[in-house]
């Protein structure tokens, strides 16, 4: 972790993947735009005004809410696994998610006809002080092997998952919660995604960013001693990684593992560069979150699988995998 | 062999002696805490009964039944789990076995459909059901405990993550269900104490009684196992058969436990570190009854509580939860710190 890794993909062959990953990615969104409930067609979206019309209400707002909740999931897991040195870290296994929900569920009780703008900032100030408990309890913990970090995320995640439950249930509000933790991207038309623009906004700076996160991933240490203000680049990641996720909570819900198979795979073909591999995250969460969320569409038409549950079997496999294949590195 | 009877002659010749005087510790705990599970059960059958005492009465003997079952099930299964596989941090529940549970029988409807589930009624559907569960939790587990993974820690990451994987297929399967099917699933996933139906007992406390009889009769077995791996290999243990009947009761209790209680993660958790803790031995002829009795103490108390004084009878399960996990990542940083 932290060194740059010497690229065992040959160039050539790298750049012909990444070409065509790039066009997977561009026909998997031409596919959401076009695959629904009502039939869009490309010759009839030049004559029918009805068409034209479903494209700008219905479909092009949830391709897009798509895109940005993909780009910011697997772009907090980049800024987390470096922040925690860990390469097992995203915003679900470090239950930052699970204390954006929370956070939703408060606003429900103290203040329910809150606007979606008052619901994203309590959920995004629980994401923080979440994730400000997470880090604080890895400190300390004397032995950060790289196992035991996910796992005392997932299990503070639990723990505020039963909270959460258990007050939702006192206040009959469970079938809310479960309302929103199943709604996923089915729910999303005009006027209710554009929140997640702040997301790309995130992504932006996280892209100017890129250069210092990557000397924090070096520990604190050697960042302080190049020159980095380490605890002032910590905070400003688990501000943004607070801030896009309890957006992306509050507009459509948990995202497992995205955050944690996108960087991951990124990595293992381009190397350790942050600022060469964010777009390339972005353009991989994309792709994965749009064909999970393409299956949950076509498999029960006319209803909806939730694309986090797809990607949550896929991406549980995917970690599996991972977590093995990295104890074969190690030893 | 004479290196075996070496290794072996000087622990007990220690131990023996110890017995004599720690006996009446353990049995002294053991019959102070079933005085105290007695009252407490007692309190539970017949105070704050609102009407006839003998409309309440059985449904409260019921669900006590009901509690005897789950405690039974997640406590003494997560401490024989925990012999067995030489830890005290993984419980079958948190690397997963109650989720396997529920995607099994969403399998289960998934496959022959919710009408077909339901014409086979009784104890051989039970049966089929049990017995799907404990053969694939047999072969996933054993794989996982093959030894294969280095580290406690990996192989706990890979059992949770496992659980969580399980969990999205089951709601995925669910998704795709009609409706009648799902609300038959639903009635069989989600057991609450409260409800549950009574003609299940018989059959719930005979697999109990088995079981229990098949630990009893290897306590000592397991005692050796505690050991570790390698020291009951050379006393003459054969520790892959050991593990797998183990793993087969297990998952037959775990199957029980879910079928009355719904999934709890962290209850058999609890009930086994507050076991170890109180026992006052290590001998599994103490901690198996204690931890059997503690988990049923803490059912019957809680429930009462919260029924009678919070009035939040349906949220036991719930805030079992809660102190369980804060008790287990107490319990996982303290490790963390050796």
């Amino acid at each position: 972790m932290g060194t740059v890794v010497a690229t065992t993909v040959p160039s050539r062959l790298r750049r012909t993947l990444l070409g065509l990953t790039a066009l997977v990615v561009a026909g998997l969104v031409a596919a959401s735009l076009l695959v629904g409930g009502y039939e869009i067609t490309l010759s009839g979206l030049l004559t029918d005004p009805v068409e034209r019309e479903m494209l700008l209400v219905s479909r092009l707002p949830r391709t897009l809410a798509l895109v940005f909740a993909a780009t910011a999931m697997s772009v907090s897991g980049v800024i987390m696994q470096m922040i925690t040195q860990n390469k097992f870290v995203e915003p679900t296994t470090a239950g930052t998610s699970q204390w954006s929900g929370l956070g939703i569920l408060v606003v429900l009780i103290v203040w329910p006809g809150a606007p979606p703008m008052g619901r994203m900032f309590v959920a995004s100030i629980f994401a923080f002080v979440g994730t400000l408990v997470f880090l604080g309890v890895l400190r300390r913990i004397a032995l950060r092997s790289s196992i035991i970090v996910p796992l005392v995320g997932i299990m503070l995640g639990a723990v505020v998952s039963a909270v959460t439950t258990f007050l939702a249930g006192h206040f009959d509000l469970l079938q809310s919660m479960s309302t929103w933790r199943s709604g996923g991207f089915s729910g999303i038309v005009k006027g209710f995604y554009e929140p997640l623009w702040a997301v790309a906004v995130i992504a932006a700076i996280a892209f100017v960013m890129a250069d210092r996160f990557t000397a924090a991933g070096l520990g604190k240490d050697l960042a302080t001693s190049i020159g980095l203000r380490y605890e002032r680049v910590v905070l400003a990641g688990t501000t943004m990684v607070a801030l896009a996720t309890g957006v992306t909570t509050v507009v459509v819900g948990f995202i497992p593992f995205l955050g944690l198979i996108v960087p991951n795979a990124v990595s293992m073909l381009l190397g350790d560069d942050t600022r060469r591999n964010l777009p390339w995250v972005a353009v991989f969460g994309v792709g994965l979150l749009m064909a999970c969320d393409l299956v949950g569409r076509t498999v029960v038409a006319p209803m909806e699988i939730p694309a986090s549950v797809i990607l949550g079997a896929v991406g549980a496999a995917i970690f599996i995998i991972l977590v093995l294949k990295q104890r074969h590195v190690v030893g | 062999m004479s290196l075996v009877e070496e290794r072996v002659a000087p622990i007990t010749a220690e131990s023996r002696p110890a017995t004599d005087r720690t006996k009446r510790g353990p049995w002294l705990r053991l019959v102070l805490l079933s005085g105290l599970l007695v009252l407490a059960m007692g309190g539970f059958a017949t105070l704050f009964v609102h009407g006839a005492l003998d409309f309440a009465l059985p449904r409260r003997l019921t669900m006590l039944g009901a509690m005897a079952v789950a405690a039974f099930a997640q406590g003494v299964g997560t401490v024989v789990f925990h012999t067995v596989t030489q830890n005290r941090i993984l419980t079958p529940s948190i690397m997963g076995f109650d989720s396997l549970y529920t995607l099994m029988q969403t399998l289960l409807v998934w496959v022959f459909g919710g009408a077909a589930i339901a014409q086979t009624e009784g104890v051989g559907k039970l049966l089929a059901q049990t017995v799907l569960m404990v053969v694939f939790a047999t072969i996933l587990y054993r794989w996982l405990f093959s030894g294969r993974f280095g580290s406690l820690y990996l192989l706990l990451l890979v059992g949770v993550v496992f659980g969580m994987a399980f969990d999205s297929l089951s709601t995925f399967m669910q998704r795709l269900l009609d409706p009648t099917d799902y609300d038959m699933l639903s009635v069989q996933l989600f057991g609450r104490l409260s409800t549950v139906d009574a003609s299940y007992l018989p059959l719930a406390f005979a697999v109990c009684a088995a079981t229990g009889l098949v630990f009893w009769r290897r306590r000592h077995v397991l005692d050796v196992l505690l050991l570790g791996r390698h020291t009951a290999t050379s006393v003459g243990i054969d520790y892959k058969r050991e593990l797998t009947l183990m793993l087969i009761l297990i998952a037959l209790l775990v199957a029980l436990a879910t079928a009355l209680m719904g999934p709890m993660t962290f209850y058999g958790f609890m009930v086994a570190s507050i076991a170890y803790q109180i026992a006052g031995s290590h001998r599994h002829s103490y901690v198996l009854p204690m931890a059997f009795l503690l988990g049923m103490f803490t059912l019957v108390v809680g429930q009462f509580v919260l029924q009678h004084i919070f009035y939040a009878a349906g949220f036991l399960t719930v805030i079992i939860e809660f102190v369980g996990g804060l008790l287990f990542l107490y319990f996982l940083l303290r490790k963390g710190k050796w």
